[in-house]
């Protein structure tokens, strides 16, 4: 990683190129997915079937697209940036939390700004790790069973087995949507809300001294 | 063996295949008779022209399965009941193969002990149905309800996936049999898997649900619709079946057998469900808790979002 000019290089190409087709592949299957379960809402003015088809295509370019980010962060150096901490992991998830929601109006500075060292604010770091680590292998797990029904066990006792993945599937998807929400909300607190999506396609994040942070504008 | 042996072997096996049943209906004692040859793949009798014993195989179309055809809603019926007591001598007299057997509505018409099962009305959208339009008269209720083996799943089974494949096995003994097709049309019959080909998951389709869901005009008043729609008139909108107002409820689902399962409560539906249907099996619960993340998460951002703004411009 290399810092000139005030900017931090902090995502590589390869993760960037993860990103984006995790970004459109998600997009989409959220989008396809409510408009398969609530198909009287029309979220997406497209036919039930194609929404199929889109459904089980960005799945499976998820899926594949998943290994990529899998890979990659056991063979470099990002994996560092997921390294679980337990010591004193509530204080400070609770110091994040309280600067969001009181230090960042008092014009306090980010208990944890961003570095070469230091890639994610523990809130963010927890949360990637569980959507990245959890959430999404369990969508594409289900999303498997679900498109290879005669893979599902057909009775939990009573309950269908294919009932019982849907309802995990869809429960994970909304989950990983409520995510999303949270994900691209956050990614506009910064210097100027646009800084963030720009880092995430040029690789290159702006260092702010936290002197002059207070001084410009 | 003997045809004593053979009788006595029969009675037993009978009486097994009842109990095993758990039906209530017994053969009647004087179908043994029949039974002698038309249980069997082979049968014997003493040719007197010949004068000698005669064994030879049965006609495989004539070879009745008596386990099934106690377990059928006929069970309890003499063959003489809807055959002529003249099949009693063999050989049989060839002109009573032309005999006029009896249609449901010969019985069932006006039947007080079966009103629930509507036959009269059932036989007025039956007469509106491509079946009847094309053939007419000869297309009995028989070439899909066999009289022999006829149960009546559908108000019976509390399995989704029994009461589709029994139904469906009724179309398939004509639409997936090129030789019984063959009695009732001389154009050939559609390859089944091509002609659904634009149906995503067709097998699972195949397996869950009934052709007459897509292939009928549904009616409120009758459990099963009669209308056999012609094949262009058939359901091809996803979005009927797979909606909170699912057609499958005002079909498939409609019987009480099935509802019974689900009826204790909002839950009950989440967890006794069998058959999942993307976009049908929509949880109040989830749907309502799923409202109230989503717009808890939304409010919480604008709220956040209104101070950024508010800090900005101080």
């Amino acid at each position: 990683m290399t810092a000139e000019n005030n900017k931090i290089y902090l995502y590589p190409l390869w993760l960037r190129i993860w990103h984006g087709i995790n970004a459109i592949g998600i997009i989409l299957l959220i989008l396809t997915g409510i408009r398969l379960q609530y198909s009287e809402l029309s979220v997406m003015p497209v036919d039930f079937s194609l929404a199929v088809k889109l459904h089980n295509i960005f799945g499976i370019i998820v899926t594949v697209n998943y290994f990529i980010f899998f890979v990659g962060n056991l063979v470099t150096p990002n994996k560092k940036y997921y390294k679980i901490k337990p010591k004193g992991l509530v204080k400070r998830l609770t110091k994040q939390v309280n600067y969001y929601i009181s230090g960042l109006f008092k014009g306090e500075e980010s208990p944890f700004p961003i570095s070469e060292k230091r890639k994610f604010n523990p809130l963010q770091k927890y949360a990637y790790i569980f959507v990245m680590y959890v959430f999404v292998p369990v969508a594409i797990v289900t999303g498997i069973a679900l498109l290879f029904p005669e893979l599902i066990i057909e009775k939990v006792y009573s309950v269908s087995g294919v009932f019982l993945t849907a309802v995990l599937h869809g429960s994970i998807g909304f989950l990983i949507s409520i995510f999303l929400l949270i994900h691209l909300y956050v990614a506009s607190i910064g210097k100027n809300p646009l800084d963030n999506f720009r880092s995430i396609i040029n690789g290159y994040h702006d260092v702010h001294p936290p002197k002059k942070d207070k001084t410009t504008k | 063996m003997s045809t004593f042996l053979r009788s006595i072997l029969l009675i037993a096996f009978l009486s097994v295949g009842n109990l095993s049943n758990g039906q209530d209906k017994e053969m009647p004692a004087e179908n043994s008779h029949c039974l002698n040859c038309h249980a069997n793949h082979t049968y014997s009798f003493f040719n007197e022209w010949l004068e000698v014993e005669t064994r030879r195989m049965m006609n495989p179309f004539y070879v009745l399965d008596s386990v099934n055809y106690v377990a059928g809603v006929h069970g309890g019926f003499s063959c003489t009941d809807c055959h002529s007591p003249d099949y009693e001598t063999y050989p049989h007299n060839a002109e009573l193969k032309l005999e006029p057997l009896a249609t449901c509505i010969d019985c069932h018409g006006g039947d007080d002990t079966y009103a629930d099962y509507q036959f009269d009305k059932i036989e007025e959208e039956f007469q509106k149905s491509i079946h009847f339009q094309k053939s007419g008269e000869s297309f009995t209720c028989s070439k899909c309800h066999d009289q022999h083996y006829y149960r009546a799943t559908a108000r019976t089974s509390s399995a989704v996936s029994e009461i589709v494949s029994y139904n469906n096995n009724m179309c398939l003994s004509c639409h997936d049999n090129a030789l019984r097709f063959e009695t009732i049309s001389s154009e050939e019959s559609p390859k089944l898997s091509q002609v659904h080909d634009w149906l995503p998951n067709q097998e699972l389709h195949f397996d869950m649900v009934r052709c007459i869901e897509c292939h009928t005009v549904v009616v409120d008043s009758l459990m099963v619709s009669h209308n056999i729609l012609p094949k262009e008139e058939a359901l091809r909108n996803c979005n009927d079946c797979h909606s909170s107002n699912s057609m499958l409820k005002a079909s498939l689902y409609k019987y009480e057998n099935l509802q019974a399962r689900s009826a204790d409560g909002k839950l009950g539906a989440l967890i006794t469900n069998e058959a999942y249907i993307i976009g049908a099996n929509q949880n109040p619960l989830l749907k309502l808790l799923s409202f109230i993340i989503f717009g808890l998460a939304v409010l919480g951002i604008a709220i956040h979002w209104i101070f950024r703004i508010v800090k900005k411009s101080k």
